[in-house]
């Protein structure tokens, strides 16, 4: 069970703006949980919070448990052995995500040789297998070639592949979707169902993708956690409106999409009160105070319309 | 997927130096037409058949001479820019992986060094240590890292915020294993390019030095050459093949080196 307590991340100590704010959510063991939200809502940066891979210049409050066990509070040995062995990063498979001057296969294998003691040969050679689980093609000549000549979908999933290779039990994917077509989403989507007993924390702006990988969603907006239920509750009946303007903006769903409701989040967050206000639709003068996080039946949702607690979905 | 490679024409010219200088200083003894130590009574002899570029006061063969400064010039030239980059490369990687105080502390030391002038901190170091070859590439090493230190830092910054970088963090990987297989292979090309840069300013200072009479005695360089064409007053009798030549083959090597430093980081 993976635990995040009151994670906050700041990148400057002198401003008020925070990357993530004081999100608390819990990765049970074999749950699957995607966080979704817009473009600089602190998303990335809190699955990167989770094995400390910051910047240096982060700083961070909160803090993230493992089975009850700090991980933010780990020495060096244990976090080492926890990252890619217990649990797994999968970056996005954009251009620099691999070394360019090594060959696939050995990158790949490379969690097999610092966890389970494999040798170079045996771990290409399972590496070929991880990359066949995904359908590349013509394996053995892909794991003998170099990152360059791979294109993003590839990498992408080659990246996912050296993500499961030590066999982690918790996965944290950055987008895993992005940049494949809807067949090699399909594949992501069938792999990521056959880790059955794995814990995956997935970010995505796939909302479809979202919704066959995962039995939560987590929301966030503006470095805040705005709703949390599962996918089915979230999907079907969203609580914030954010999550319905989002939900909306999907194309099966008539992309509907306020042009006025682009202006950028708001930098000033000190005393703004509900972050989404300037471009929410239900918005009233109560928004001008922060709201708090309120439970409506097993779900939370940071809104004010919900302080009635007999309030129906919008 | 094959692509003709453009020939870098200053790096090939810069190669043919450099290696026409490393074929003299390994032939030296088969090359050379007499021993560069052996005095004899023909002194301050112009250049004839006999003695290409003349003798000098004590009567040894100039050309002599040069052919074996090069061995020594070259050797320490190679020497001190080794070890000048492999410290710099080291402390890049200590203060750019490690960051907070360390990065701190090896950044003020790389400034400490660049404000002390170096040819008179190296100056110094040598007549402290005794002068000869190992206290000149000791006091090379100790001055001259600062320079490839910064480059180096700043290039490691870069590659540490690369997702592959970060992804090896991500998989537990020690902290060696990443230097020395992720970050070192993608640096290769700035680092031989500054270590080149280092040995044409690392044998332009033993010039220096021995020029100043801190060279080895009984080996000599061009430097020393130089030393005793000032000295032995071959420079203000005029004689051109005495002085001229090892001038000519400094700035030729050094050039050689800055050549394939230079524009073998330029190509990228």
């Amino acid at each position: 069970m993976l635990e995040m307590k009151n994670v906050s991340v700041k990148f400057s100590a002198d401003s008020d703006v925070q990357a993530v704010e004081d999100v608390s959510l819990v990765l049970p063991a074999g749950g699957r949980i995607a966080l979704v939200g817009e473009t600089g809502s602190g998303k990335s940066v809190l699955l990167l919070a989770v094995l400390r891979l910051l910047p240096e210049a982060a700083q961070t409050k909160g803090d993230v448990l493992l089975d009850g066990v700090s991980i933010w509070k780990m020495k060096r040995r244990e976090l080492n052995r926890l990252r890619g062995g217990v649990i797994s990063y999968v970056p996005q498979g954009g251009g620099g995500s691999m070394n360019p001057l090594m060959k696939v296969g050995f990158q790949v294998g490379e969690p097999l040789m610092e966890h389970k003691g494999f040798r170079k040969k045996d771990a290409v050679a399972k590496s070929v297998d991880l990359l066949r689980y995904f359908h590349l093609g013509s394996e053995e000549t892909l794991a003998q070639a170099y990152p360059h000549t791979f294109s993003g979908g590839m990498r992408q999933r080659a990246m996912i592949a050296m993500g499961i290779a030590a066999g982690a039990r918790i996965l944290l994917a950055d987008e895993p979707s992005k940049g494949l077509d809807e067949k090699r989403v399909a594949l992501v989507v069938d792999a990521f169902n056959r880790l059955e007993e794995k814990s995956i924390l997935c970010v995505t702006h796939d909302l479809m993708f979202a919704s066959k990988i995962s039995d939560h969603i987590c929301v966030l907006y503006a470095a805040q956690q705005v709703e949390f239920g599962t996918t089915e509750q979230i999907l079907v009946s969203p609580l914030h409106p954010y999550t319905l303007d989002m939900i909306d903006a999907i194309p099966e769903n008539g992309m509907k999409v306020d042009q006025a409701g682009f202006a950028p989040p708001h930098t000033g967050y000190k005393n703004y009160g509900c972050r989404y206000r300037h471009r929410c639709r239900y918005c009233t003068t109560q928004c001008e105070k922060m709201p708090p996080i309120f439970d409506v039946g097993d779900r939370k949702v940071r809104c004010w319309l919900y302080a009635d607690p007999n309030r129906k979905a919008l | 997927m094959k692509r003709k490679k453009k020939i870098n024409v200053p790096v090939l010219i810069g190669s043919i130096i450099i290696g026409c200088f490393v074929l003299v200083a390994v032939f030296a003894p088969w090359i050379a037409p007499y021993d560069p130590t052996l005095t004899s009574v023909t002194t301050y002899a112009k250049p004839s058949a006999e003695h290409w570029l003349g003798t000098n006061d004590v009567g040894q063969d100039i050309f002599s001479e040069l052919i074996y400064g090069t061995r020594i010039s070259m050797l320490i030239g190679v020497f001190a820019a080794a070890i000048v980059t492999i410290i710099g490369t080291l402390f890049a990687l200590l203060s750019a992986w490690y960051g907070g105080i360390v990065d701190k502390a090896v950044t003020a030391l790389t400034n400490l060094a660049m404000a002390v002038p170096g040819l008179a901190l190296t100056t110094l170091l040598v007549c402290y240590l005794s002068p000869g070859k190992i206290s000149i590439i000791v006091a090379i090493s100790i001055t001259a890292w600062t320079g490839t230190a910064r480059v180096l830092r700043s290039r490691i910054l870069a590659l540490t915020e690369e997702p592959f970088v970060k992804i090896e963090k991500a998989i537990g990987q020690r902290d060696l294993v990443i230097m020395g297989k992720h970050l070192v292979p993608n640096l290769k090309d700035i680092i031989l390019s500054r270590g080149a840069m280092a040995v044409s300013s690392a044998m332009m200072t033993e010039a220096s030095l021995s020029f100043l009479g801190l060279g080895e005695f009984g080996e000599k360089s061009w430097g020393a050459i130089l030393h005793y064409a000032f000295f032995r007053n071959g420079v203000i009798r005029g004689f051109t093949w005495w002085y001229l030549p090892p001038i000519l083959c400094t700035s030729l090597a050094v050039l050689g080196f800055m050549l394939v430093g230079y524009y073998g980081q330029q190509s990228r």
